[in-house]
């Protein structure tokens, strides 16, 4: 057997390019692929300090979805979604995206209030989105205990139909092999330790691999961006906090939506194959150590058991971490920064996969112009100062 | 799970604690003059490490007092309480 075609190659470090990306997730890969495709910049790296994709993008529960409270966030993750409905043609590459839409559920008035509304603004912005009483709910996930018994009963859920998931690794390796063909160096190994300067601009970076130029400087390092900014002399909202999943054994397919709950803090899907793959909320403490602990999967665990009583029997296969950056409100930072001529994308914390293509798209467009596209605009840094904050915890805050 | 080290009643499981997030973080002497970057900092812009990190836990199940601990944010191992 021959091994397969290699999908982009693995280049030694020129000495200098006209962008260099930080980070080879999920963002890093598909904001080289835009700043290449949208802008004719080929003269990109991406910088890598471990594998191709081997930080959140490769660890995260691939729920995608556009159903955000606020016009802003609205905005920018349906522009993703749209991306994503044409992404494996695009990419010519099977992501396995499949719309099997996304329930959120409501335990109690608030949170029903919180749905309806959340419904009615995703409907003036274009997003689809239905309020489901507990027996649609019922009809659409036969296995969910709607028993108003429990302690957190479903009173009911919000539902968009074109919601779902993707493979995570396939997305990545689509945005890679394109970015590639397009020219784009892709560099694993490479661990950007600190920046070179010239006055108030950054004009290259120092890494494992030795010193690289860049006319520009792209930071895309999802849990570790605090620290590429502490060493650039600025502060950003973050926090990095580990984030757990779980699969369990492989199943006979008997999920084929997927089901999330703020309130009693659990969310599930079947993966293709048939595993079921659960998650939670972030563990409480500051965390760089891609572990966290027991007890939040074990209460994840407990919830999920409640609402479907017959995940009962599935044994976990495995469980693992990474590290999220949290912000206050819940909502990313992209923009500008203090530094000139370098780039943040990051505080996507819980859910940034779902925006990989948008995330992707709008921040190439905000490095080739130097200023920031229209739909990163309201997720500039100064919110923080000005406090015009996008405070999507209602939307956001388990989850994904 | 985190073996975290009350200093009033021992080392005790992280379930019986909140995280209160960074340590010293001073409120601001004179709120009413403070202007809108020093409120962001005061507020949102708090150090987030990868190394020691002082920070505080609140023992909700125990004693009910905050205190302050300095942890690894990657191996997650408490300095010993002085
Ligand atoms: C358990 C879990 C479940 C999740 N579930 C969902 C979900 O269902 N839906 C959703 O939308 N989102 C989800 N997320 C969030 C999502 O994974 C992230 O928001 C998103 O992946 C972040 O963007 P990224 O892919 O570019 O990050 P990453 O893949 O983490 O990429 C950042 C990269 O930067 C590299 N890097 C860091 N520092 C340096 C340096 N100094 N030099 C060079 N490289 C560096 C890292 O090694 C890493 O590869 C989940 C996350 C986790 C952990
Ligand atoms: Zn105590």
């Amino acid at each position: 057997m021959t091994h397969p075609d290699f999908l982009w190659a693995d280049p030694s470090p020129k000495r200098g390019y006209d962008v260099v990306v930080i980070g080879a997730g999920g963002h890093g890969l598909a904001t080289a692929y835009y700043l290449a495709r949208n802008h004719g910049i080929t003269n990109v790296a991406v910088l890598e300090r471990g594998w191709l994709a081997g930080g959140n993008m490769a660890r995260n529960t691939t729920i995608i979805r556009s159903n955000y409270l606020w016009d802003a966030s609205a905005a920018i993750y349906e522009h993703s979604l749209k991306l994503w409905e044409g992404l494996s043609e695009e990419l010519d590459y099977d992501i396995l995206f499949s719309q099997r839409g996304v329930l959120n559920l409501a335990h109690s008035l608030p949170d029903v209030r919180e749905g309806v509304r959340r419904v009615n603004a995703n409907r003036l912005n274009g997003v689809d989105a239905e309020w489901l009483t507990p027996a649609e709910v019922k009809k659409l996930v036969p296995i969910i205990n709607t028993s108003q018994e429990l302690r957190y009963p479903v009173l009911g859920a919000t539902f968009q139909p074109r919601a779902g998931i993707a493979k995570h690794d396939y997305v990545a390796w689509a945005f890679a092999r394109a970015a590639h063909r397009l020219g784009v160096h892709l560099i694993q190994n490479c661990e950007v330790t600190g920046f070179l300067r010239d006055g108030d601009r950054v004009t290259g970076v120092e890494t494992s691999r030795g010193t690289i130029e860049a006319a520009r400087v792209a930071l895309c390092a999802a849990g570790h961006t605090s620290v590429l900014a502490a060493s650039l002399g600025f502060r950003l909202p973050l926090a990095s906090h580990p984030l757990q999943a779980l699969v369990s054994e492989l199943l006979e397919q008997v999920l084929d939506t997927v089901v999330m709950s703020n309130a009693i803090h659990v969310y599930v899907s079947q993966a293709h194959k048939g595993e079921l793959v659960m998650g939670a909320g972030v563990d409480a403490y500051n965390g760089y150590g891609q572990r966290g602990s027991f007890h939040v999967i074990e209460s994840q665990m407990a919830a999920a058991v409640e609402l479907f009583p017959i995940f009962a029997r599935a044994h976990v296969l495995r469980t693992w971490a990474g590290i999220v950056d949290v912000s206050p409100d819940a909502s990313p930072v992209l923009g500008l920064t203090p530094v000139e001529d370098v780039f943040v994308n990051c505080g996507w914390g819980t859910g940034g996969f779902k925006a990989t293509p948008g995330a992707g798209w709008v921040y190439a467009d905000t490095i080739a112009h130097g200023r920031p596209h229209p739909l990163a605009a309201p997720f500039a840094l100064d919110r923080f100062t000005t406090g015009a904050l996008v405070d999507e915890h209602g939307a956001a805050a388990v989850a994904h | 799970m985190l073996s975290v080290p009350c200093p009033w009643c021992g080392p005790r499981d992280e379930t019986e604690f909140r995280y209160g997030g960074q340590a010293h973080v001073a409120y601001p002497d004179d709120p009413a003059t403070l202007s809108d970057a020093e409120w962001a900092e005061y507020l949102f812009m708090h150090d987030n490490p990868k190394g020691w990190f002082a920070e505080r836990w609140f023992h909700t199940a125990g004693c009910r007092r905050w205190f302050d601990v300095v942890r690894h944010t990657v191996t997650y191992a408490f300095e010993a309480p002085r």
